[in-house]
């Protein structure tokens, strides 16, 4: 039995508030797992820490707002997916991690996780835009954001594809710490994939070889219920995605994926144990998309009831929340802080816009290593 | 010199490369313990121990990807793969990942891993168990491909495609395993991008690779009898072609012969022939002739599998047809 299941235990012994009202029942199954998720202990926060973390999500929301103003002005192109609604998620994890030293690996939805991990805006705005100054240098796109620098593995536009890369950093860790003897090597890395994807073999193979040699990684999954406009429920035998981790003798939890104290909280503890030795824990997020799958999608299939029961859980609202109830911040301080943000980000578009394409005589450029 | 089989001079290479190198590891099926399905890496995890030398469970896509993260964070990973056909199941980790990630991250990652494994058509081993793929993997981009045919270069290919720092694919071949010679001493490397003169002549080049090397000498022999001196190329880099050393020698015999063991359509030779056509057009005597194996699942039966590939014989036709202008 998991950590996370005996608290689920014990919350249903101690009879713990049950909310689901009918609401729920018309917003579906996925909220219905997220108003009967056992209410985590408000996990405690500084001000600084809170701030640093309310900041992250603004900047993550505001950036892919303007992505798509972006994109309908036709500034940028191909598939473009917002990660809207999720940022307690990237937010969580990566700032329960070491900038610079843990790895992070990402899928197409991969902004936002850049941004948490430090690739600065300027770089991303400028890689979607193609220029030579984004931080793939303009020949990866929005699907494939990487930076070697910010310990960024990279986006991985194939289902699947970026959770054995991610293994593979882990594996490096381990392979440092034990066999080249180095026992400073304690970088954990977070692979970051939606609920779709743990439908896929990789996601089976890697959870078996992650725990098989105690590897220090954290499988973040972020369970937005939609794979395009494949509903869960219809995808998966087992919708609850953290107990499969049983399976692998892993640690697995499920959180409330719309609140960045409990998604750290939970980060914080996986970490723990991965720098312990002690192996890889399935994390499962519970969250929400609000816009569609892609700037391409219509997004015509999801209720308007579902939208709506999410849309209450914003999670950057419920933080500022917390953080003004909590007296770490008043009102005028977080309108300050997503003005910044909003300068900062019109900052980035225009040097995004300024910046210089990539030459036509370097096409062949970065194929091998040598150039 | 010193006699070695081919898997040794193998694992000779690995072995030593892992001892000049900590971040040199193996990852595969069997590789540890058991030694690998051919012997290459035999008594290396007794040497090196589990995590240098990690036997993996039968996951080719997540172990492929594995290596490729690995290397992406200061790893040198080999890769074995039992059989190279099962290298299917990581087509999209050795064409997305290996051989594009390094141009869509602008440059941000490299990945020096090899590939390696049992390649061709074993004996009797069924569709499935040989297969060709250098053929299926020849339009990724990102990639060196080289084929081994001798203890000599396998040894020293091997160590330079363990110190190169871009993904090579390294087909060694499943009856070239228990080949002897005597390979010279100590540490030796070869190049990756270059081919293989194996015999100097004037009349014909023949163009080949990996085992058809051999049924390419079989039929040299027959050929200087009849007094037909070819000039006989191993092509070893399969991914960028030697194009410098193949014009030489076209621009010395006029006369070309591709024999490949892989399958005619979207084949080895297809590639080569197009370039050929396109660089030595002028300097051709007769039409290039292209011997390949037939387009078909390998059958079982041996009479039949000796069909779909190609025959010594075979090659001495066609040289002898070219020789005497009726092709
Ligand atoms: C191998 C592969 N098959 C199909 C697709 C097309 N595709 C892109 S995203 C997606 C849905 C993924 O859903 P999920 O894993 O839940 O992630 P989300 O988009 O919700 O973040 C699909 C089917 C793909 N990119 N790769
Ligand atoms: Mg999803």
């Amino acid at each position: 039995m998991t950590q996370a299941d005996m608290s689920r235990d014990l919350a249903a012994a101690s009879g713990a508030p049950s909310c689901s009202a009918d609401a729920t029942h018309v917003a579906g199954p996925h909220a219905e797992r997220l108003e009967n998720l056992y209410p985590a202990t408000p996990a405690a926060v500084t001000r600084d820490e809170g701030l640093v973390l309310y900041r992250d999500m603004v900047l993550g929301r505001r950036f892919e707002d303007k992505c798509a103003e972006m994109y309908y002005r036709g500034k940028m192109f191909g598939f473009v997916h917002l990660y809207n609604g999720q940022e307690a998620v990237s937010t969580g994890v990566i700032k329960a991690m070491k900038a610079q030293h843990d790895w992070f690996c990402s899928t197409y939805r991969d902004h936002v996780h850049a941004l948490s991990a430090g690739v600065p805006a300027r770089e991303v705005m400028s890689e979607l835009f193609g220029k030579e100054t984004g931080c793939s240098k303009g020949r990866g796109g929005s699907m494939h954001l990487f930076s070697k620098e910010h310990h960024l593995l990279g986006g991985y536009a194939f289902i699947g594809e970026g959770i054995p890369v991610a293994l593979g950093a882990a594996f490096t860790s381990r392979y440092k710490r034990d066999a080249l003897g180095d026992a400073s090597s304690d970088a954990v890395t977070a692979a970051f994939f939606g609920d779709g994807t743990c439908n896929i073999g990789q996601f089976y193979e890697c959870l078996n070889m992650a725990a098989l040699w105690k590897l220090p990684i954290l499988f973040v999954v972020e369970n937005n219920k939609w794979a395009i406009g494949m509903d869960h429920n219809r995808a998966t035998s087992d919708p609850e995605i953290w107990r499969k981790a049983a399976a692998f003798g892993m640690a697995g939890e499920e959180v409330d994926g719309m609140d960045v104290l409990a998604v750290r909280a939970a980060a914080q503890r996986a970490v723990e144990r991965a720098r312990a030795g002690e192996g890889p824990t399935l994390l499962e997020c519970l969250t929400y998309r609000y816009r569609g799958h892609s700037l391409a999608d219509p997004d015509e299939l999801r209720a308007a009831e579902e939208k709506e029961f999410w849309a209450k859980r914003d999670p950057i609202q419920r933080l500022a929340a917390q953080l003004i109830d909590q007296s770490l911040a008043t009102v005028d301080e977080l309108k300050a802080i997503d003005k910044e943000i909003d300068a900062h980000i019109a900052d980035c578009v225009e040097f995004a816009l300024a910046a210089p394409e990539p030459k036509p005589e370097e096409l062949t450029r970065y194929i091998w290593a040598e150039d | 010199m010193a006699e070695t089989l081919l898997f040794n001079a193998l694992r000779e290479a690995i072995d030593e490369e892992m001892a000049r190198d900590p971040h040199v590891c193996v990852m595969g099926e069997d590789v540890g313990q058991y030694g690998g399905s051919y012997k290459v890496t035999k008594d290396l995890y007794d040497k090196y121990g589990e995590l240098r030398v990690l036997d993996t469970p039968i996951a080719e896509n997540a172990f492929t990807g594995m290596a490729v993260g690995a290397a992406m964070t200061g790893l040198r990973p080999i890769v074995e793969g039992m059989n190279m056909g099962f290298l299917l199941l990581a087509f999209n980790q050795i064409s997305n990942n290996m051989g594009m990630l390094r141009y869509t991250s602008g440059g941000n990652f490299t990945i020096p891993a090899v590939v390696r494994g049992p390649g061709g058509v074993g004996r009797q081993l069924g569709a499935e168990h040989s297969q060709r793929l250098e053929a299926y993997f020849h339009a990724v981009p990102g990639i060196k491909i080289v084929a081994v045919s001798t203890p000599t270069n396998a040894k020293g290919l091997m160590k330079a495609a363990i110190r190169d720092n871009n993904p090579v694919l390294f087909f060694e071949h499943v009856l070239l395993y228990n080949l002897s010679e005597d390979i010279p001493e100590g540490d030796y490397v070869c190049a990756l991008d270059q081919a293989e003169i194996v015999r100097e002549g004037k009349d014909v080049t023949i163009l080949t690779y990996s085992r058809m090397r051999h049924h390419c000498l079989k039929a040299v022999e027959q050929l200087s009898q009849d007094g037909i001196d070819v000039e006989l190329i191993d092509l070893i880099s399969l991914k960028p072609f030697d194009m410098e050393t193949i014009r030489a020698s076209i621009r010395k015999t006029h006369k070309v012969i591709v024999v490949e063991e892989c399958m005619k359509t979207g084949g080895i030779g297809a590639e080569l022939l197009a370039l050929i056509t396109e660089q030595c057009f002028d300097e051709l005597d007769a039409r290039p002739v292209r011997l390949s194996s037939q387009d078909i699942p390998t059958p079982y039966n041996g009479t039949l599998e000796n069909l779909t590939i190609i025959q010594p014989h075979q090659i001495v036709e066609a040289a002898r047809a070219l020789q005497s202008g009726q092709i």
